[in-house]
């Protein structure tokens, strides 16, 4: 029974790739410069990826108008759900997809390649006026994000003062709570009292109006507001372009797209445009407030997709 | 205190002058209260009403030009624009007001005109209005389930209208039924008294004369659907499209998604961006609108 499921649906599937095909370009053989392709990009998936591929779609309508490109933000887990049922070529994600999202796509006979495009550095950010907290530890930050005995920043190490802490982070639904939970809280649940929102500008409103506060949020968000934040050094290393460049800050992270193998084969356009984004994430992230990552990290990426796609 | 004679056995609930000038003179000063409190109220909506669109205007106004309707969004917030939102945005005003207008004045009159005044009747009219107060997101689920998925229209510009248009009928079912209700019972008896059939009666005489009111609840519900981010998300909506829609089956975009991510970003221009964004929408709700109220006013003063 569940046999034939499965083959029912990977027949559909392979029917929806087909006609995908047929409605793209029927020229046979890669994507040779010059090329005008036509049919449709779907991208769905983080908020936080978003920028860069509103960029690289940006430079990329230049280059192929007729190709219609996509870009949605029902966030990491919403897109995924898209993306598991084969409904989007490619899914933007601010963490690694979860083993029963990728269960969900291998029950659908949906095979998908990951391809890391930027990297992100969550920053713990303090109000301006607190001047006793330079530096902290992943343990400290365990210890006053899960307990809430902890009151004040004395509380948290003993020669701080006996400020009260007031605390800002991102909702549990954005990939940025679950990178958090993973690095930082081990699964243990953030405490009750902390003032979640899906709006990072209001976690940045919120710590620059509150004298004790402290929340996390992307680089960029930090970036934009140097002047009315400050970011703690998280076990003695700041978050820069440098440190979160060589990933010897501790809480630097990569952001993701995957790209559904069958797309990426059968669709020239989505190969033309995963090409294109490779070739041109670096410039782009930078562009918009992320953080590039080695080149070599991009040509292995290259080397994945002409493997798929064929040449 | 007993009093001697039964001539002023009642006279103990009478008050002397002075008592009556004094609880009068209350009244008057609870009237003025009262009056300054109401003032107060409008004062203070005026107030909230009128700092919202100096913020946005002193934020957004610089940048409205002829680039920022013509541009696709862009990385650059100089060079953004917001032309496939509008465009998304005035297919879906396209195809949801005639189709509330069809659906919903319809349902309308075969409610008040035609439906017999049974249990059956009042139990669906209650289910309407309690279909009013649904929270979008949850028609937002139901469109992606049935127009989306079942009726394979895919994230379209038809399956948004479709789903717009279904949150827009309860109000507008709700508020024909209220313009058909207060049209007089004697314009009705008089045509049919000249030989005129229902439908005759329906579509010559009450029609015509409940024309304004079902117009100010159209109004009030595209108006609100126009603005709405969540139902058109759960569709599939793109945030970010690189071509314009060519038919009502092509994907989209809409204003308000366009103005949400703008407010999201972390760079303060695109917050200006999304200034200039909500000016563009409230611009073409109030072009809406005026239409509506031109229909509006030249029926109302033929009947």
């Amino acid at each position: 029974m569940s046999w034939m499921k499965k083959s029912a649906l990977l027949a559909s599937i392979t029917s929806v790739a087909l006609v995908g095909a047929a409605c793209g370009n029927n020229e046979e053989g890669g994507a040779a410069e010059g090329d005008a392709l036509s049919g449709k990009v779907v991208m769905d998936g983080s908020s936080t990826v978003f920028p860069i591929m509103e960029a690289v779609a940006e430079e990329y309508s230049a280059e192929q108008p007729e190709v219609e490109v996509t870009v949605g933000v029902s966030g990491t887990g919403g897109g995924f759900k898209r993306f598991v049922t084969g409904e989007t070529d490619f899914s933007n994600a601010s963490r690694e997809i979860k083993e029963e999202e990728a269960a969900e796509a291998e029950k659908n006979g949906v095979e998908f390649t990951q391809l890391a495009v930027a990297l992100d550095g969550l920053s713990l950010v303090v109000n301006p006026a607190n001047d006793w907290a330079q530096d902290i530890t992943i343990e400290e930050l365990k210890k006053m994000w899960t307990d809430t005995s902890v009151k004040t920043w004395k509380d948290v190490r003993s020669d701080w003062p006996d400020e009260e802490i007031s605390f800002f982070a991102p909702g549990k639904d954005s990939g940025t709570y679950d990178f958090f939970d993973e690095k930082v809280l081990d699964e243990v649940d953030i405490r009750q009292d902390a003032q979640l929102s899906e709006d990072d500008n209001v976690l940045v409103t919120g710590v620059a109006g509150t004298e004790g506060a402290i929340g996390f949020f992307g680089f960029a968000y930090y970036l934009e507001n140097q002047d009315t934040l400050r970011a703690l050094k998280v076990e003695g290393i700041e978050p820069t372009h440098e440190t979160i460049n060589d990933l010897s800050y501790p809480l630097s992270r990569e952001i993701y797209t995957y790209v559904n193998n069958a797309s990426l084969k059968d669709k020239e356009q989505v190969a033309d445009f995963a090409r294109f984004m490779n070739e041109n994430a670096a410039d782009l992230s930078e562009e918009v407030g992320y953080v590039k990552m080695e080149q070599d990290r991009y040509d292995e990426n290259m080397k994945m997709i002409d493997e798929i796609a064929g040449e | 205190m007993a009093l001697p004679n039964s001539e002023f056995k009642n006279t103990k609930n009478l008050m002397n002058r002075e008592t009556v000038s004094a609880r009068i003179k209350r009244r008057l000063q609870m009237n003025e209260i009262f009056k300054y409190i109401f003032l107060a109220g409008l004062v203070f909506a005026l107030v909230v009403l009128s700092t919202l669109i100096y913020d946005i205007l002193s934020k957004g106004a610089g940048w409205v030009d002829l680039d920022f309707l013509r541009n696709f969004p862009s990385r650059r917030p100089e060079q953004a624009g917001l032309y496939p939102a509008l465009i998304g945005s005035i297919w879906l005003m396209f195809l949801i007001v005639p189709m509330v207008f069809v659906i919903g004045v319809g349902a309308a009159i075969y409610l008040e005109e035609y439906a017999p005044k049974n249990r059956m009747t009042s139990f669906i009219e209650v289910n309407i209005s309690n279909l009013a107060g649904v929270p979008s997101i949850v028609f937002g689920l139901l469109g992606l389930t049935i127009f989306v998925r079942v009726m394979e229209l895919g994230n379209s510009i038809m399956a948004g209208a479709l789903t717009l248009g279904l949150m827009s009928l309860p109000i507008v079912i709700v508020a024909s039924q209220e313009a058909l209700r207060a049209v007089k019972m004697e314009l009705r008896h008089a045509s049919l008294a000249l030989g005129a059939s229902k439908w005759q009666t329906t579509f010559n005489v009450v029609l015509p004369s409940a024309i304004p009111g079902i117009i100010t609840g159209i109004i009030l519900a595209v108006s609100r659907a126009i603005g709405e981010t969540a139902p058109l998300i759960m569709v599939g909506a793109a945030t970010f499209i690189s071509t314009t829609p060519s038919s009502v089956f092509s994907d989209f975009t809409a204003l308000p998604i366009q103005i949400y991510n703008w407010t999201s970003r972390p760079q303060a221009e695109f917050q200006n961006l999304a200034a200039a964004g909500i000016i563009v929408l409230m611009t073409m709700l109030i072009a809406m609108n005026s239409v509506a109220i031109y229909i509006r006013n030249k029926y109302t003063n033929r009947h």
